[in-house]
C-alpha cells in the first residue's frame, strides 16, 4: 500500500490530472492511489469488453448461419466503387439535400408565420393557429407524407408527387416546430422590451412585428440549425414512398448486388457526417448569436409538452439557476425565466405570481444571472490570465 | 357516416393502433433500461465507459431512424441471418422494436444527463461526504433526483417513440398503422381524406394525455430547492 503510493513519483504531473479531472466530473472525489487502480482495472475490462463485442460482430459478418462471407471485397468492391457514387450516391444524396433544403425554407416561413398567429391581439387568430400548429406536431410525419403521396398521385402529379409529399410533410411538421421555437423565443425575452416599445408609442402588434419577433427569430437561429438535423434524417422517410433519395438510392444499389448491408452502412456515414457536422454547428452559433439579441440563444429545440398548462416553467430551467454544469452535463438550455413555449405572454404577472416570483418587489429576487463576481475575488490562475491583469 | 362505419368494419383500425402502442411500450421499456446503463457509463469515472456511452449516444443521434429500421430488416435479418422468431410477423415486430430500442436509448441518455443538471453539487458532495463510493451515489442519491427532474424530458422522448413507431412500416410491420392508413387509402381511394383524418386524430388523441401527464408528474415529482 504505503510503497505503492510512494513509489510513484507523479509530482510534476500532478496539476495537470488533477485540473483534467475535477473539470470533467464531480460525481467522484480525485481518485486515490488504490482508486487509481481500480479504474485502471475497470478501464481495461471495459476495453476488453468493447474489443470482444467487435470481434463477435465480424465473425458474425465474417460467417453468417446458412449465408456468404460478409467481409468479402466482392461485396464491399460495388457499394464504394466509383460507379456506385456517380450513379446511387451522389444522386440520392442530391435528392435528399433538395427535399431538406426545400422543407427548410418551407418550414421557417410557415413558422414564422404562424408563431406570430400565436401571439397577436386577436383571440380568433390566435385559437386557428393554436388548432393548426397543435395538430401539425401531433400528427406523424410519415402520414403526412403517405397521405399527401396518394392525393397527389390521384391528382395526376405522379412524376413528382413523392417530392411534394416529402417536402410538405417536413414543412408541417418542423413548420410547426419553429412555429413554438418564435413563440418561446418571444416569451424568453425581457420585459423591457415589450415596455420600452410601449412607451414609444406602439401598439401591441407593431411591437410584436417590429422590436419581439426579429429578437425572437435571431435567438431562436441555433435551435433551428439543430432543426436542420432533424429535417434532413426525416427525409429518410422518403425512402418508404420511393422518393430517390440517399437510403432509397442505396437499397436500389444494394439490391442490385446483394449487398444492402454494406451499401446501408456507406449511407449511415455519409448521413452520419453531415448530421454531426450540422450539430457542431449548432453548438457554436449561439456564441455569435447572444450579441445580437435580447433574448437567450438556444441550442436544443425544446418540443413543448405542456398542452392546456398556461405557465408550461421547464422544472429543469427552475431548478438549475447558475451556469455551472455539475456532472460535465449538457448545458443550461433555458434563461432562468423560462416560460415554455406555452405560456401566455399576456399573462405574464400571474404566472410569475403562480411561479412565486414577487413582482411586486423585484428588488428582492435573485436573478442569478445577474450576479457579476467582482474581479478582486476571482482567484488568480497561474498561466491562465494572470498575466493580462499583471499588465493592468 | 356510412363510409365511416364501413371503414371500420372492414379494416381493423383499433388493432393497428394497438400494435403501434405495444411498440411504444415494449421499445420505452428497453430504451430506458439501455438509457439509464448509458448515462450511468456516461457519469462514470472509468473513461473508457464514458467515452464507449458518448460514442454511440452521438452515433444514434446524427443517424435516421428510417436506415435503422432498413437496416434491422435488411442487413441483420437478410443479410446475417438473425432472427427472433420463426413466424415472419413476431419476427419484424422484435426486429422493429429493437431498432426503436437502440435509436431511442440515445435521446434517454440525453434526457437523463439534462436531469443530472437538476440535482444541485452539494447532493454529491454530502453523499461522498457520507462515504457512498460511486455506484452507491448514483444509483441511491443522484438518479433518483435526476429521473424526477427528467421527467419532462423523458415525456418529450416517449411522445417522439410514438410517433416514430411508425416508422417500422420500413421494417415490414404490415399491421401498424401507417402501413393500414395505406392499405386503406388505397382501396378506398375516394375517402381519402376520411381516412388520413381518423389516424390523424387518432395520434392526436393519443398524444394529448401522455403530454398532460407529463406536465402533471413533472410538476409534482419536481424537487423543489
Amino acid at each position: 500500500m504505503m510503497s505503492a503510493a510512494v513509489s510513484t513519483p507523479t509530482m510534476p504531473q500532478q496539476p495537470r490530472r488533477r485540473k483534467k479531472n475535477v473539470s470533467a466530473s464531480v460525481l467522484f472525489d480525485e481518485p486515490g492511489p488504490r482508486a487509481k487502480r481500480k479504474i485502471a482495472v475497470a478501464n481495461t475490462i471495459g476495453i476488453l469488453v468493447f474489443v470482444a463485442l467487435v470481434v463477435l460482430v465480424l465473425m458474425r459478418l465474417h460467417n453468417p448461419p446458412q449465408g456468404q462471407n460478409q467481409l468479402s471485397a466482392a461485396l464491399w468492391k460495388p457499394a464504394v466503387s466509383g460507379d456506385a457514387w456517380i450513379n446511387f450516391y451522389l444522386p440520392g444524396l442530391l435528392g435528399t439535400l433538395k427535399a431538406s433544403v426545400a422543407a427548410v425554407i418551407g418550414s421557417v416561413i410557415f413558422g414564422i408565420i404562424f408563431g406570430i398567429g400565436r401571439l397577436v391581439p386577436t383571440r380568433i387568430v390566435r385559437a386557428i393557429c393554436s388548432v393548426i400548429v397543435e395538430f401539425c406536431r401531433a400528427v406523424p410525419v410519415l402520414m403526412f407524407m403517405i397521405f399527401f403521396w396518394r392525393w397527389f398521385s390521384s391528382m395526376g402529379i405522379s412524376d413528382q408527387a413523392a417530392f411534394y409529399a416529402v417536402v410538405l410533410g417536413l414543412i408541417l411538421y418542423n413548420g410547426s416546430v419553429i412555429a413554438e421555437l418564435v413563440r418561446s423565443g418571444v416569451g424568453n425575452l425581457p420585459k423591457g422590451q415589450r415596455e420600452a416599445a410601449t412607451a414609444l408609442g406602439m401598439s401591441p402588434l407593431r411591437s410584436l412585428l417590429s422590436v419581439e419577433v426579429p429578437q425572437a427569430v435571431i435567438a431562436m437561429l441555433p435551435a433551428a440549425v439543430t432543426q436542420l438535423v432533424v429535417v434532413l434524417k426525416d427525409t429518410a422517410l422518403g425512402s418508404i414512398i420511393v422518393y430517390a433519395e440517399l437510403l432509397q438510392e442505396s437499397r436500389r444499389l444494394g439490391s442490385s448486388y446483394f449487398n444492402i448491408l454494406q451499401t446501408l452502412v456507406i449511407a449511415t456515414i455519409i448521413y452520419f457526417i453531415i448530421c454531426w457536422l450540422l450539430s457542431k454547428f449548432a453548438e457554436w452559433l449561439p456564441k455569435r448569436m447572444q450579441r445580437r439579441t435580447t433574448g437567450d440563444a438556444q441550442t436544443e429545440p425544446l418540443a413543448p409538452i405542456a398542452i392546456l398548462d398556461a405557465s408550461n416553467r421547464s422544472q429543469i430551467a427552475v431548478a438549475k439557476e447558475s451556469e455551472e454544469l455539475p456532472f460535465g452535463g449538457a448545458p443550461l438550455q433555458h434563461h432562468v425565466r423560462y416560460q415554455g413555449s406555452n405560456a401566455a405572454i399576456q399573462d405574464w404577472q400571474h404566472v410569475e405570481y403562480v411561479q412565486g416570483y414577487d413582482f411586486m418587489h423585484p428588488e428582492t429576487q435573485i436573478d442569478m444571472r445577474s450576479l457579476q463576481i467582482p474581479d478582486f475575488i476571482k482567484p488568480i490562475i497561474p498561466g491562465l490570465d494572470s498575466d493580462k491583469r499583471k499588465d493592468d | 357516416m356510412n363510409v365511416l362505419i364501413n371503414l371500420f368494419s372492414n379494416y381493423n383500425i383499433v388493432g393497428a393502433f394497438v400494435v403501434n402502442i405495444e411498440l411504444t411500450l415494449w421499445s420505452a421499456l428497453f430504451s430506458l433500461i439501455l438509457g439509464v446503463l448509458l448515462v450511468t457509463m456516461r457519469i462514470s469515472p472509468v473513461s473508457s465507459l464514458r467515452a464507449f456511452a458518448s460514442g454511440y449516444v452521438e452515433l444514434f443521434k446524427n443517424m435516421p431512424l428510417t436506415i435503422i429500421m432498413v437496416f434491422m430488416v435488411l442487413g441483420v435479418f437478410g443479410q446475417l441471418k438473425f432472427q427472433f422468431s420463426n413466424n415472419f410477423d413476431t419476427n419484424f415486430f422484435w426486429l422493429a422494436t429493437a431498432g426503436l430500442s437502440l435509436y431511442t436509448a440515445a435521446f434517454v441518455c440525453e434526457s437523463l444527463r439534462s436531469g443530472i443538471n437538476t440535482v444541485p453539487l452539494g447532493q454529491s458532495e454530502a453523499a461522498r461526504s457520507l462515504g457512498l463510493n460511486f455506484v452507491q451515489s448514483a444509483s441511491q442519491i443522484i438518479l433518483p433526483q435526476a429521473f424526477r427532474g427528467a421527467v419532462a424530458p423523458l415525456g418529450n422522448t416517449f411522445i417522439a417513440l410514438l410517433k416514430n413507431s411508425t416508422v417500422a412500416a420500413a421494417a415490414s410491420v404490415a399491421t401498424e398503422s401507417s402501413s393500414l392508413m395505406s392499405t386503406m387509402i388505397e382501396d378506398n381511394a375516394n375517402a381519402i381524406i376520411a381516412i388520413f383524418l381518423i389516424f390523424a386524430f387518432g395520434y392526436v388523441i393519443l398524444i394529448i394525455p401522455i403530454g398532460l401527464l407529463t406536465t402533471w408528474l413533472s410538476n409534482k415529482l419536481a424537487v423543489r430547492r
